[in-house]
């Protein structure tokens, strides 16, 4: 065999392995969603989107869930992207490039692999327990939003570094000022990766379980929340009660399918949505 | 150096700086003069763009840097307290190495000093843009085209918006850190002449690490080496009978 071959036959072997791996990542996702699909399409109706429960959950639909899922992302996304994105711009723009701040940016990147049963335990003691916000959407909302805060500082972060230097040298040597400059020549550029950052935070608060069934989520609700004070019903969570704790666990298993394809349709709307919003800002900007 | 009616606008005086620990800049002293061009030549590594950096306190936003030394704007010491360095890069203006024009339209690129400084009058602006943009000798290929993102032009072409953008503020000093290193000789040559014609109206520092363009666009040429002035005189006389024996081996091509 010449080199040349030998060379050829390498490269072959190098790209049909990475192909593989790509194609069985894509297939395995791809039979988990087809699963759900099958089992919980079925199920799926204006019904089962706009009722509540009924009969010991046995039957109705998921309205509660849905609405509440969507209050509790909203207060999420009040906590965690304004002061996310200010941290980022703080430790970004302005902070001193120190000892101090490289352990805060290592804390952080740290807090962000914290699992999030410890949120949930600190949300009870923080907001249910000393702040005597009792189980609530607002404590369960605001531990989700703890837990989203690393990743929206993190992905601001990092979308402040993509700004050239050259945009905010240009900036100040034509006078402006510090602000001026990270208002006016920055932050424009930087708030679409911002963001795009953040939804993906948010998202993967929405489909979280851990952290809201100490802190708000109720097993079940004759009624919608009304005040920040009321508990409400989740789709994560509801999704783990039909699945593992109900009593009728069989007869269920359709409506657990169901709020699993509802959730994962409402994460993927979420992460589709981010990525929309990236795309046309770029465009705008280029 | 000859005297006749020159004045000094710009001056370091016995001007250290440090990276650090490390002195990047030693003892330095030069006069700049009201219209004229001063060249800033030397080796990669000289020091050459520290020392412009320092006219504007660039090198404020790099930390750990320190300065030393005295650096006179109309006499008065612009590393004093009192001075407000936003208002002093105001006064002056600086392009950079790669051209750098924002991602926002050509006319907002010539508005942005402006209207960070308040000028909101469109009217204003618009006036302040065509001259500024003519004072760049740009205005004839972008003035139907305002509107456009700045990206679209050409490298030459934003250079010379860059030029325009520092012209829109009205500096008194130009610094130009080696403007003509990213782009082509035509638009070289281009940078060059609008060189000549601004130091009529502004005083202009440029560094180059082409010897060619110092002979060419200045008046008074500084040779730096390893981060001291070898030699500071009348470029023709660096040029052509340098008293400096390191500034004869540089200028006729012996290293650098």
């Amino acid at each position: 065999m010449t080199r040349a071959t030998q060379k050829k036959i390498v490269q072959f072997a190098g790209f049909l392995s990475l192909r593989l791996a790509t194609v069985l990542v894509l297939a395995i996702l791809v039979l988990f969603l087809y699963d759900i699909v099958k089992k919980g399409g079925g199920v799926i109706s204006w019904e089962f989107l706009s009722t509540a429960p009924r009969k010991g959950m046995t039957q109705g639909g998921i309205f509660p869930a849905i609405v509440g899922t969507f209050f509790v992302t909203i207060i999420t996304a009040v906590l965690a992207i304004p002061l996310g994105m200010c941290a980022a711009i703080y430790l970004n723009e302005y902070a001193r490039q120190n000892v101090l701040t490289r352990l805060i940016r290592l804390s952080i990147r740290n807090l962000s692999g914290v699992p999030s049963i410890v949120y949930g335990l600190f949300g009870v003691i923080l907001f249910v327990n000393a702040l005597k916000f009792g189980t609530s959407i607002l404590s369960a909302g605001l531990t989700l939003g703890l837990m989203t805060l690393p990743w929206t500082i993190t992905a601001s972060e990092e979308a402040l570094k993509a700004i050239p230097n050259s945009y905010r040298e240009g900036a100040l040597a034509l006078g402006a000022t510090k602000w001026q400059m990270i208002r006016t020549n920055v932050l424009p550029y930087a708030v679409p990766g911002m963001l795009t950052g953040t939804v993906l935070g948010l998202a993967r608060a929405a489909g979280e379980t851990a952290p809201i069934m100490f802190t708000g989520a109720a097993f079940f609700l004759p009624y919608l929340p009304k005040s920040l004070s009321d508990q409400f019903m989740a789709l994560p969570y509801h999704l783990y009660i039909m699945s593992t704790q109900h009593h009728a666990i069989l007869q269920v298993r359709p409506i657990a399918y169901g709020t699993a394809l509802v959730l994962i349709a409402l994460v993927l709307g979420l992460n589709m949505t981010a990525v929309i919003f990236r795309y046309r800002l770029r465009r705008k900007y280029r | 150096m000859s005297s006749e009616d020159l004045k000094i606008k710009l001056q370091a005086q016995n001007l250290d700086f440090y990276y650090g620990a490390n002195r990047a800049l030693k003892n330095v002293t030069i006069d700049c003069y009201v219209n004229k061009v001063t060249a800033l030549i030397g080796p990669s590594g000289c020091g050459k763009s520290t020392f412009i950096r320092t006219f504007n306190r660039m090198n404020d936003l790099i930390p750990g840097t320190r300065v030393e030394g005295r650096i006179l704007l109309d006499d008065k010491d612009i590393n004093d307290p009192d001075v407000d360095v936003v208002e002093l890069r105001r006064r002056v203006g600086m392009v950079f190495q790669k051209p750098n024009p924002f991602p926002k339209s050509i006319f907002d690129n010539i508005a942005y000093g402006l209207r960070i400084n308040g000028m909101r009058d469109k009217r204003k602006l618009e006036e302040v843009a065509e001259r500024s943009l003519r004072g760049a000798a740009l205005w004839d290929e972008v003035k139907d085209r305002l509107d456009e993102n700045a990206f679209a032009l050409s490298g030459g072409q934003q250079q010379r918006l860059c030029i325009a953008r520092s012209l829109a503020v009205e500096p008194e000093v130009i610094l130009f850190d080696e403007p003509c290193s990213a782009i082509d000789p035509i638009a070289t040559a281009k940078v060059e002449d609008l060189i000549e014609k601004l130091k009529t109206r502004y005083t202009v520092v440029i560094v180059t690490h082409n010897m060619q363009q110092a002979a060419r666009v200045s008046d008074y040429t500084a040779f730096m080496m390893l981060g001291e002035l070898v030699e500071f005189d009348v470029t023709e006389k660096i040029f052509t009978n340098p008293s400096n024996k390191l500034t004869e081996d540089y200028i006729t091509g012996r290293f650098g």
